[in-house]
């Protein structure tokens, strides 16, 4: 199922079970997959017309009413658009709204530079308060939903739109604010959020063919990162690779780096090297902005390299 | 309880005065602007509790020109909210009032605002708000003329207008006046009342809105217009720093400005006149 589907429904149950749960889109319903909720909670879904300004300080009144909103948008106009009222209205205010962010980095594909974000996390990372999170599957990000709800807070979801191959199994319990270990290893540490977990795995497995034993760490909550998990895991194999969707600058490297800053460990990144992206489709997009399984593949012999 | 709303407005100038004179400085001319509009709203109009500042259905007022936040500490601690000393403390370290209003440090507070233009969007939510919950309550709002250059303004005046959220009330401070002149030079904002009308709001234009009589009318008017499916936009001319002739003089330059503790306490007196039951 596609990502916005998976979310859709978990958003249908939770306004089901509280009409306090609402919902509002500037104009790209359609692109959330939400449309389809609007006829069956009339009174839970707002479509506040190409605004996002007045959608996120909306919702903060709401939130002062007692509503617990979710807003959404492309990552672009979720985030930097509107940087100031995720601050004051929202931050600062300690309003419980949840911001969607569709389309992260590389996923917005035909949109382009203008609308591919890059820089979202590292926006939204420097204003206190803000939990940021990006699921890598429909699993966890099913798992996740009605966690982010009850969270009396501001929180950001990364989401990719599509469908994502499976991660975790059905099994699989989420707690926000603790990384996910994927696969133990000894030689290199690799921290990964969203989709590019799937082709991490992949690097692993290319990676113990050469007899390398990489530990794999899905690191779906940023900020505020899981230190002990991100530290024990850099201790025990000395070198880091981190992967993002995303400007290394600002996102999961410098989080990871932040978190490691008194530790001597060497660490690699593989991401978006301080550019704007551009048009196109994902192929090309992985191969322009170096976010290929290759590209991890040499960046984590590379870190251990330098051990 | 009925007020004498001519005497609270001198109390409230008079704290307004005091709590900016014992700084020395501070957002003085755009608080004297409004003081009219909070005594008509926290001591005649509102339905509220200052002993329980969060009472469900209560109406709510949301200060989007977050700058005006001692006048609307003047008015809470006289209304009752907290005590009066308290206002002494006005942007001290540690305080809790804030040169611009805080909905987590103020009894009262109903929304935290400062970044111009927000605070207006935030009252359009509490309006949807209060409309699902049904409790029946008044939203009202108050933005200045300088920002209404906002673009976020007229954002939430379509929203509104297009939602039919006659139970939300704003108004403008046009005092004519912003930081860097008059709000005519800098990026005019004419014609206003058109503007809101051509928005979907039902204006109401105020020729003195320092006159309490005719914002109280207005008050009462703009509250009639609920079932009408508009919004109303009380547009209030007023004067920035009205009350004390030494800031009205320094025209745009008393936006934010020293406020000598001796000449605040000269003011005060002036205002008090013959009057000696004031403390």
């Amino acid at each position: 199922m596609e990502m916005r589907a998976a979310y859709a429904e978990c958003l249908a149950k939770l306004m089901e079970a509280d009409r306090h749960v609402v919902v509002l889109d500037a104009d790209l319903a359609k692109a959330s997959g939400t449309r389809g909720l609007y006829e069956r909670f009339p009174k839970q879904m707002f479509d506040c017309g190409v605004a996002e300004q007045n959608m996120a300080s909306l919702a903060a009144g709401l939130s002062s009413y007692g509503f617990k909103p979710w807003i959404e948008s492309f990552t672009p106009f979720a985030t930097r658009r509107i940087c100031d009222q995720i601050a004051i209205s929202i931050a600062y205010a300690k309003r419980n709204v949840k911001i969607v962010g569709t389309d992260p980095g590389i996923s917005a594909e035909l949109n382009g530079g203008t609308h591919m974000s890059m820089e979202d996390i590292g926006v939204l990372r420097s204003i206190p308060g803000v939990v940021i999170f990006e699921p890598a599957d429909e699993v966890q990000l099913r798992a996740a939903m009605p966690v982010l709800n009850a969270y009396d807070g501001c929180v950001y979801v990364r989401l990719f739109r599509k469908e994502l191959p499976r991660i975790f199994r059905d099994d699989y319990t989420f707690d926000l604010f603790k990384a996910d270990v994927i696969k133990e290893g000894r030689d290199v540490s690799i921290f990964v959020s969203g989709f590019l977990t799937k082709d991490v795995l992949g690097a692993g497995e290319l990676l113990a063919a050469e007899g390398i034993d990489a530990e794999i760490v899905n690191v779906h909550t940023i900020k505020p990162i899981d230190r002990e998990t991100v530290t024990a895991s850099a201790r025990k194999t000395g070198a880091v690779l981190t992967v993002e969707n995303h400007n290394v600058i600002g996102g999961l490297h410098a989080a990871v780096l932040e978190a490691l800053a008194a530790e001597k460990i060497p660490a690699c990144a593989v991401g978006v090297q301080d550019r704007f992206g551009e048009v196109g489709m994902m192929p090309y997009l992985r191969q322009a902005l170096g976010l290929t399984v290759e590209n991890i593949v040499t960046s984590a012999k590379k870190a251990i390299a330098l051990k | 309880m009925n007020y004498d709303l001519r005497e609270v407005c001198k109390a409230l100038r008079c704290d307004i005065l005091q709590s900016i004179g014992h700084l020395g400085v501070g957002h003085i001319g755009g608080c004297l602007s409004v003081t009219e509009l909070l005594a008509v709203l926290y001591f005649s109009q509102m339905n509220i509790d200052p002993k329980d500042p969060q009472m469900a259905g209560r109406d709510r007022f949301i200060c989007s020109k977050g700058h005006a936040g001692p006048a609307v500490y003047a008015a809470l601690a006289n209304r009752g909210y907290f005590d009066r000393s308290l206002l002494l403390t006005l942007n001290q370290g540690g305080t809790d009032l804030p040169s611009h209003c805080d909905m987590n440090r103020t009894p009262g507070i109903d929304m935290t605002t400062g970044s111009l233009g927000q605070g207006f969007s935030c009252a359009v939510g509490a309006a949807l708000g209060s409309r699902l919950e049904e409790d029946g309550a008044t939203i009202y709002t108050l933005i200045g003329d300088g920002e209404s250059q906002e673009g976020q303004i007229w954002e939430a005046a379509m929203f509104a207008a297009a939602k039919g959220l006659d139970n939300l009330i704003g108004f403008t401070d046009y005092n004519k006046l912003q930081i860097d002149g008059t709000v005519r030079q800098v990026n005019d904002i004419e014609p206003l009342a058109l503007k809101w009308k051509a928005f979907g709001w039902n204006v109401i234009e105020v020729q003195d809105g320092n006159d309490v009589d005719q914002v109280l009318t207005a008050v009462v008017m703009a509250k009639a217009n609920r079932g009408s499916g508009k919004p109303t936009m009380v547009i209030l001319n007023t004067v920035k720093g009205c009350g004390v002739p030494w800031v009205v003089a320094l025209g745009a330059g008393n936006h934010n400005c020293p406020v000598p503790e001796e000449k605040a306490m000269a003011a005060i007196r002036a205002i008090r006149g013959g009057n000696k039951q004031w403390k």
